[in-house]
C-alpha cells in the first residue's frame, strides 16, 4: 500500500505522516509513506487545502490532520 | 448608551489602557520622556506590537472558528449553484471568511476552475480573499475608526465583484494553463463530520500558525511605523506623499505592489503615514497594494495562467486600487 501525504512540508503534514505511519503499524498493514510537496502535483489530486491524505491514489481527506484512529478505517477499507 | 459604546471602543478596541500602561513603563521603567523622540518611538513600538498581537490572537481565533464551517470544497459547491453577479458577490463575501494566504491561491484556482466555476467568480474570490478579511476590518476600526473600516470593506468587495466580472467579460478562458481543466475534482465531504472540539483545536492551531508566519512582518511594520512616526521629517513625507500631491497615490501603489506582507504588518505603517498628514486614500492604497498583489503571488499564479490573463488581472487590480485611493482622498473628510 502506498500512502501519500500532500503538503508543502508544514508541521501539519509531518504530524499527518506520523499518524498515518502509526495507524498502519497498529493495523499491521505494510505501507510505504511518500511525501508530495510540489504544489501543482498536489492540486492535480483535486484538493484545495493541505495536508491531504492519499491512499493508493485515492484522496481520503484534505485540510485536516486525522488522528491514528481516524486513519485506521481508511486503511482497512483500502486493504484487499 | 453612546458613552458606554465609546468607552468600550476606546478600551477594548483602541486599548487606551494599554497605551497608558506603556506610557508608565516608558517613563518610570525605562526613564524616558514619553514625549521625547526616543520615548515616543519606544512607546509606539511596544504599544503597537502588543496591541496587534492581542487583536490578532482574539480575531484569528474567532474567525477560524467560523471558517471551519466553510472549507474550500464547500465554498466551491455554494458558488457552483449561483449565476451571474450574485455568484460574484457571494464569491467576494466568501473570500472574506476563507483561510487564505498566497500559498493556497494555486490549489484554490485549480480546484475552482477544474470544477467548472467561471473565471469571473474565481477571480472575484481571489481578489477579495487577501484584500478583505474580518480581522483587517476590526484592526482598521481599532487604528482608525468604524466608518473607515466599513468603507474599506465595501470598497474592497466592490473591487472584487467588478474586477472578477470584467475578467469574465473578456472571455479569457483559453488563457488558463491546459492541465488545469484536466485536473480531477475531488469532492469528498468532510465538513459535516467535524466536532466542536475539533473546530476549537483548529482555531487554536490557526492562531499559532498565523502568528508564527506574520510576527516578523508585524515587527518590521511597526518598526517602520515608529520610524515614520518619529524620525522621518514631515517635510520629506509630505513632499512625496502629501495630500496636495497628485502623484501620492501612484507612488503608494508602485511601492506597495511588489511588497509581500500581511495586513497586520502593513497597518502600523499606514497608521503612521496618516498621522504624518498623508491622505487617507494614499495610506489605504498602500495597504491594498501590499496585500492584494505581491511578487510571490504573481509568480505562483504565472504557473497556472498564461501571460495575457495574468496581465489583465494585475492591470485591473492595480487600476482599481489607484481609483480607490483617489476616491478616498477626495472624500476623506466624510470619515474623520
Amino acid at each position: 500500500m502506498i500512502i501519500k501525504i500532500l503538503g508543502s512540508g508544514c508541521k501539519k503534514c509531518i504530524a499527518l505522516a506520523e499518524n498515518a505511519n502509526a495507524a498502519a503499524q497498529t493495523e499491521g498493514i505494510e505501507a510505504r509513506i511518500e511525501k508530495v510537496t510540489d504544489i501543482i502535483t498536489i492540486a492535480g489530486y483535486g484538493i484545495m487545502s493541505t495536508p491531504g491524505l492519499v491512499i493508493d491514489e485515492k484522496v481520503v481527506s484534505s485540510g485536516r490532520v486525522l488522528s491514528v484512529a481516524q486513519i485506521a478505517p481508511f486503511l482497512k477499507e483500502a486493504t484487499p | 448608551m453612546q458613552d458606554v459604546f465609546i468607552w468600550l471602543n476606546d478600551q477594548l478596541l483602541r486599548m487606551q489602557w494599554l497605551s497608558d500602561l506603556v506610557t508608565l513603563l516608558v517613563r518610570d521603567g525605562l526613564g524616558l520622556d514619553p514625549i521625547s523622540r526616543v520615548g515616543a518611538s519606544v512607546h509606539f513600538f511596544i504599544y503597537d506590537v502588543i496591541k496587534i498581537f492581542i487583536l490578532l490572537s482574539v480575531l484569528i481565533f474567532s474567525i477560524s472558528y467560523v471558517q471551519s464551517y466553510f472549507p474550500p470544497e464547500r465554498t466551491r459547491r455554494i458558488l457552483g449553484q449561483r449565476r451571474g453577479l450574485w455568484a460574484n458577490t457571494l464569491a467576494a463575501l466568501l473570500g472574506t471568511i476563507t483561510p487564505f494566504c498566497s500559498c493556497s491561491s494555486i490549489p484554490l484556482f485549480i480546484g475552482f476552475t477544474s470544477a467548472g466555476l467561471p473565471l469571473a467568480v474565481t477571480f472575484s474570490f481571489l481578489i477579495s480573499s487577501p484584500l478583505v478579511d474580518l480581522a483587517s476590518v476590526i484592526l482598521l476600526a481599532s487604528i482608525f475608526n468604524w466608518s473607515i473600516a466599513l468603507a474599506y470593506v465595501v470598497i474592497g468587495l466592490v473591487l472584487a465583484v467588478l474586477g472578477g466580472t470584467l475578467i469574465g467579460r473578456m472571455k479569457l478562458d483559453d488563457q488558463v494553463a491546459d492541465f488545469v481543466y484536466q485536473s480531477p475534482v475531488s469532492d469528498h465531504d468532510n465538513d459535516g463530520t467535524i466536532s466542536r472540539r475539533e473546530r476549537l483545536t483548529y482555531a487554536g492551531e490557526q492562531v499559532r500558525e498565523i502568528a508564527a508566519r506574520v510576527w516578523v512582518y508585524v515587527l518590521i511594520g511597526v518598526g517602520i511605523g515608529a520610524a515614520i512616526h518619529n524620525w522621518i521629517p514631515e517635510g520629506f513625507i509630505s513632499a512625496l506623499l502629501g495630500q496636495d500631491k497628485w502623484w501620492s497615490v501612484l507612488v503608494a501603489t508602485v511601492a506597495g505592489v511588489p511588497m509581500y506582507a500581511d495586513i497586520f504588518g502593513t497597518l502600523p505603517i499606514a497608521e503612521a503615514l496618516v498621522q504624518k498628514g498623508v491622505g487617507l486614500g494614499t495610506a489605504l492604497t498602500f495597504m491594498m497594494a501590499v496585500t492584494a498583489l505581491s511578487l510571490p503571488s504573481i509568480i505562483m499564479l504565472k504557473r497556472v495562467v498564461k501571460l495575457p490573463l495574468l496581465a489583465v488581472f494585475i492591470g485591473i487590480v492595480t487600476a482599481g486600487i489607484i481609483l480607490i485611493g483617489y476616491i478616498f482622498n477626495a472624500t476623506a473628510h466624510l470619515f474623520v
